[in-house]
């Protein structure tokens, strides 16, 4: 479904990823965790087309990513993304953020993307605030919205970037909630995430990303409990018990 | 005092004329700077070199020319190319064309205020440059736009005065044609400013509105 071989991508001299290769199997969710500035965000942000990568390929569906061609446009819908800092168009009411995409770029009817919006609001569990403006909204419903808008173009997967690092603690939990039913429906999914509990529970795969490679990849249990390599052992040591 | 009511009444129906003139040049001038102004910062932000460079060398040409410099342009200098220009249409293009580059300005700062986050969620569902322009960008730039656009409105009304230089009769011309023929000068251009005051307090008023509206975010 997703396919990363040796993929590399800099910053002006920096390299951020140094050849990464990895898959997500069609609804499997893949979780990739390490430290700040490893290049996790970069991995999602090339699989949709945001960042250009230099070296290396990018297909989702058999189609490979180019970010300046216009395929792009249609991967884009297939691949939704939710977004650290949610992103909600703030001049919209969060029906007309699910509505946005459906009614404008996949042209549905009106009236029957206005239904699924409410079904979908219903389904993140904000089925009484279709009319709130998100400024009205907290982080977690802001979240939570967003998924529901990355929901409404029926995608074949859906990236989430660190999609609870900027709630507030007790928010998190819904945001997961709802994320952890996605995946039982057979939703693909690959996540950034420092939620560990959360990996360990909903993914079917981790990967460890440090210094732009993938340093150790496996099943949830077997990376998160007992990681092989020095430098996973060291980040989850610091992860999980931080004092 | 109550000769300048006597003066006043005498001269309002001419003055009144030239109101007439002050508003249209204004507003034409006001549509031609917008649509002109939306062009070049649409150019701007293209992300296409050859556009923005194109509209940057444009802006900087327009700003650096006088408003009076170019409405002669227009009017005495494009009849030698063939062009010829009626004195009320060299008016609106002159002060059309260079408003345009404050108000391409002041739309390049609106656009560029929005959070970049806003233009990937806009990509991520699938939007192109212009749907994304259009249905996410423009909506929340205008908010930001309205208040600097008020006072460019203001400006611009003002600025309208400079077309009585290539003969458009407009206030400030008509003032100047009555004061010289009667000699009153304060009670002529006294009216004038009164009447140029009582054009712009509602657009002062607009501009404090929008800048409320933009406030509350």
């Amino acid at each position: 479904m997703i396919e990363l071989r040796d993929v590399h991508k800099s910053f002006g001299k920096i390299e951020v990823l140094k050849g990464i290769t990895a898959s997500v199997a069609k609804s499997e969710v893949v979780c990739i965790v390490g430290p700040s500035g490893s290049g996790k965000s970069t991995i999602l942000r090339c699989v949709n087309g945001l960042e250009s990568y230099e070296a290396g390929d990018v297909w989702v569906e058999g189609t490979r990513v180019e970010r300046q061609t216009s395929s792009i446009h249609a991967i884009r819908t297939k691949v939704s993304m939710v977004f650290q800092r949610f992103n909600l168009f703030p001049h919209r009411t969060a029906l007309e953020n699910v509505i946005e995409g459906p009614i404008h770029v996949k042209r549905e009817p009106r009236r029957e993307a206005i239904a699924r919006g409410h079904e979908l609001l219903a389904k993140v569990g904000l089925a009484e605030k279709a009319t709130a403006f998100p400024a009205q909204l907290s982080g977690g419903q802001q979240q939570r919205v967003a998924i529901a808008r990355a929901l409404a173009m029926q995608p074949s997967a859906i990236l989430f970037d660190e999609p609870t690092s900027a709630l507030d603690p007790e928010l998190v939990g819904d945001v997961l909630s709802v994320m952890r039913k996605l995946a039982e429906d057979g939703m693909t999914m690959l996540v950034v995430t420092h939620e560990m509990g959360f990996a360990r529970e909903v993914a079917d795969r981790v990967l460890f990303i440090d210094g732009g490679i993938v340093v150790e990849q496996g099943t949830a249990k077997s990376l998160l409990s007992q990681p092989q390599h020095p430098r996973t052992q060291d980040f989850l040591r610091r992860v999980l018990h931080p004092l | 005092m109550e000769k300048f009511l006597r003066d006043a009444t005498e001269f309002m129906p001419i003055l009144l004329q030239g109101v007439g003139l002050t508003i249209l040049v204004t507003l034409g001038s006001l549509v031609l700077s917008t649509l002109l102004g939306l062009l070049w910062a649409m150019m701007r932000v293209s992300g296409i070199r050859v556009l923005s460079w194109t509209s940057a060398c444009l802006i900087n040409l327009i700003r650096g020319i006088p408003i009076i410099v170019l409405l002669f342009y227009l009017y005495f200098v494009m009849p030698d190319f063939g062009i010829t220009l009626t004195a009320l249409q060299a008016a609106i293009l002159g002060l059309g064309i260079a408003y345009s580059a404050y108000q391409a300005e002041n739309f390049r700062a609106g656009i560029e205020a929005i959070d970049k986050g806003q233009i990937e969620a806009a990509q991520t569902i699938g939007m192109g440059w212009w749907l994304t322009m259009r249905r996410v960008i423009l909506p929340q730039a205008v908010r930001i736009v309205l208040p600097p656009y008020g006072n460019v409105m203001i400006m611009m009304l003002k600025d309208s005065s400079q077309a009585s230089t290539i003969t458009v009769a407009e206030l400030a011309l008509q003032g100047k044609l009555i004061a010289s023929s009667t000699f009153k000068n304060t009670s002529v251009f006294t009216l004038v400013a009164l009447m140029y005051l009582t054009m712009s307090i509602p657009l002062i008023l607009l501009v404090r509105h929008f800048e409320k509206k933009a406030g509350k975010g």
